[in-house]
């Protein structure tokens, strides 16, 4: 049987925050993320994400999930 | 097929207002746009006397805001428009968003069954406006077409208007005034109040279209369509087979040049893919800024609507929240006036409104951002985000072409008092109510058509209260500010002195998490201020000085 462990169904939220709207906590990191690139030339960017990635993957660190997530990405584009 | 008329109200020449020394009336409201208007309509239904000056004499040229949201007609329902809203209106529950010529997501405003209304209906502003007016009227408010307010002194305990018409300027006095004179507000303008934001760099066209045409009664919207590429379009179904359609332009695009048909005929040609006849009824460009008042009171001046804070047309969150103003601040006012509260329960219009407004303008940022990325990475994201939505759920929730307009928790309002006891479910101190199907004397009725003339108290009970309770309830009616009481119970029961909710179906048990003692407290707006697991009237009475600034 092929069990997913990567989580795809909508997952953000933070502890002792009451959302009452689904969609708030998804467009709050959201807006951070955009925010993070704010100023940055288009190669400082490109050079965030890739930090923001190692540092999430490492934070995640199982690799079957990683190597999902990689599936998933590589597929979609 | 045919495009509207507007109605030309009839200017009344001011004899009776200009005099000297000056009037002075309990309460002016400038503008008679669609908040202007609801402002009206409740002073007279909370027994104030009114009048309303406005500089032109007629509605709203164009559609304009045509999305009414389930909490606006909530709103209408009180002052008593809803009906025909609903009627005219065209409802809509079921949003897709689509990218290029695929749809990526699809939303459904009011997944659960048991509320009254529907999540949206489309109608033009123009029909809103006739209606509010039409009401006013019939309820007494005093409407003065074709009269320009040029300028206005503060004072302590009033405002002085210069009010300039056809026969002449005069002064006239307010004990209270309502500043609805919209967007560009001349008033806010004048009195050199600042009002702070972001303006966005983008141009949109926005056509009234009138045509035959057999679309579902849903919302569209469009990235990068193929007959628009690399830019958004949303189209919406209004009344009297008129459609919305607005096409994101980008900065750099002529807004003169745009508006002429010869422009706006081939890219509506172009959408609609083949040679069905329409009519422009109504072409307009238009950019857009968030930003806010600082303050929404100044002393006797109170500022609602656009012409105290402004957002992006993504979610409706223009007149909607303008409703909601006066929603909140008119009961306010009334126990104000009739010197049943102090004078700083008016600060908590300014409070509560002020963080509704804050949380308006960061959704409409947020859908803004998202539909008009800044940046080439931004740009990236979002087409990814766009991209992965085909097949992962978690990226459908992250697609914003607009977050609706739906009413704020005030969970920070300072007339709330906090949850001693546990509940579940989302009926904080601070909610709006969430509506329920319920029985009243036998015949079907919605919960919210039973609250909103004043402050309530719902007892749920699962039999007769025992005659300490009823003596309790029996005080709450009598009280300085009086307490309406309901009693909610699942089955019929007779309860003297009291409405009873029959919850048959138990939707409110499930919605306000309710067991039999349960007692909620609720603002005459439709919003919850406290609640507790048994009927304490010493706790009730406390939560009461509370929500009027007494305690």
């Amino acid at each position: 049987m092929n069990t997913s462990a990567l989580k795809t169904d909508p997952n953000f939220h933070e502890a002792g925050r009451r959302f009452f709207r689904d969609f708030s906590p998804g467009d709050e990191f959201y807006e951070h993320l955009i925010e993070a690139h704010n100023g940055l030339s288009d190669e400082q960017s490109e050079a965030l994400n890739a930090r923001l990635i190692l540092l999430l993957a490492n934070h995640i660190g199982d690799l079957k999930i990683l190597r999902e997530a990689l599936q998933h990405a590589r597929a979609a584009g | 097929m045919g495009a509207y008329v507007n109605p030309i109200y009839p200017y009344k020449a001011p004899t009776d207002l200009k005099v000297a020394p000056p009037l002075r009336k309990p309460l002016i409201v400038i503008g008679a746009g669609p908040v202007g208007l609801a402002a009206a309509v409740d002073a007279r239904l909370q027994g104030l006397d009114v009048l309303v000056l406005d500089d032109d004499k007629t509605v709203s040229v164009g559609s304009r805001a045509v999305c009414y949201a389930k909490r606006s007609l909530e709103v209408l329902d009180r002052l008593g428009v809803a009906d025909p809203a609903c009627a005219l209106g065209v409802s809509w529950n079921i949003g897709r968003t689509f990218l290029e010529e695929d749809e990526v997501y699809q939303f459904n405003l009011v997944p659960d069954a048991g509320h009254k209304r529907p999540g949206m209906i489309n109608l033009q502003q123009y029909h809103i406006e006739e209606m509010l007016i039409a009401r006013a009227l019939e309820l007494g408010a005093d409407i003065r077409w074709q009269h320009k307010v040029t300028a206005v002194t503060r004072h302590d305990d009033h405002a002085t208007l210069t009010v300039e018409t056809p026969d002449g300027t005069f002064d006239i006095e307010a004990d209270w005034l309502v500043v609805a004179d919209g967007a560009r507000s001349p008033i806010r303008r004048h009195l050199g109040l600042d009002i702070e934001g972001r303006v966005f760099q983008d141009r949109f066209l926005i056509a009234d279209v009138i045509m035959k045409a057999d679309y579902p009664a849903e919302r569209w919207f469009w990235f990068d369509p193929p007959f628009h590429p690399n830019q958004s379009v949303l189209l919406h179904k209004q009344s009297n087979n008129v459609w919305r359609i607005d096409f994101q332009l980008g900065w750099d695009a002529d807004p003169e040049e745009e508006k002429k048909p010869e422009k706006v005929i081939p890219r509506l040609q172009a959408m609609l893919g083949d040679d069905r006849p329409f009519e422009l009824e109504w072409v307009s460009i238009y950019t857009f800024q968030c930003r806010r008042m600082t303050d929404f009171r100044h002393g006797r001046v109170l500022f609602v609507g656009d012409a105290a804070h402004q957002v992006s047309p993504f979610g409706a969150r223009g007149a909607n929240s303008g409703f909601q103003d006066t929603d909140d601040l008119m009961w306010k006012l009334a126990l104000v006036m009739k010197g049943q509260a102090p004078d700083k329960l008016l600060d908590t219009y300014a409070l509560d409104r002020q963080f509704a407004a804050d949380e308006n303008i960061m959704n409409s940022t947020r859908s803004t951002d998202f539909i008009t990325p800044k940046s080439r990475t931004s740009k990236t994201f979002r087409n990814q985000v766009l991209a992965l939505a085909k097949h992962h759920p978690f990226a459908r929730k992250l697609v914003n072409s607009g977050r609706l307009s739906v009413p704020s928790f005030l969970t920070s309002s300072l007339l709330n008092t906090p949850d001693v006891d546990a509940f579940e479910g989302s009926m904080v101190p601070g909610a709006p109510m969430d509506d329920a199907p319920v029985q009243v004397a036998g015949q079907d009725a919605w919960l919210l058509d039973q609250v909103g003339k004043g402050f309530a108290c719902l007892l749920f009970v699962n039999a007769v209260p025992s005659a300490e309770t009823l003596a309790t309830l029996q005080a709450f009616r009598q009280s300085a500010v009086p307490l309406e009481t309901l009693i909610v119970s699942s089955s019929p029961l007779t309860v003297p002195g009291c409405k009873v909710l029959v919850d048959a179906q138990g939707w409110m048990a499930k919605r306000y998490d309710a067991k039999p003692g349960t007692t909620y407290l609720l603002r005459p707006d439709q919003h919850v201020l406290a609640r507790w697991r048994a009927l304490d009237p010493v706790a009730v009475q406390a939560a009461m000085a509370r929500a009027i600034c007494k305690a």
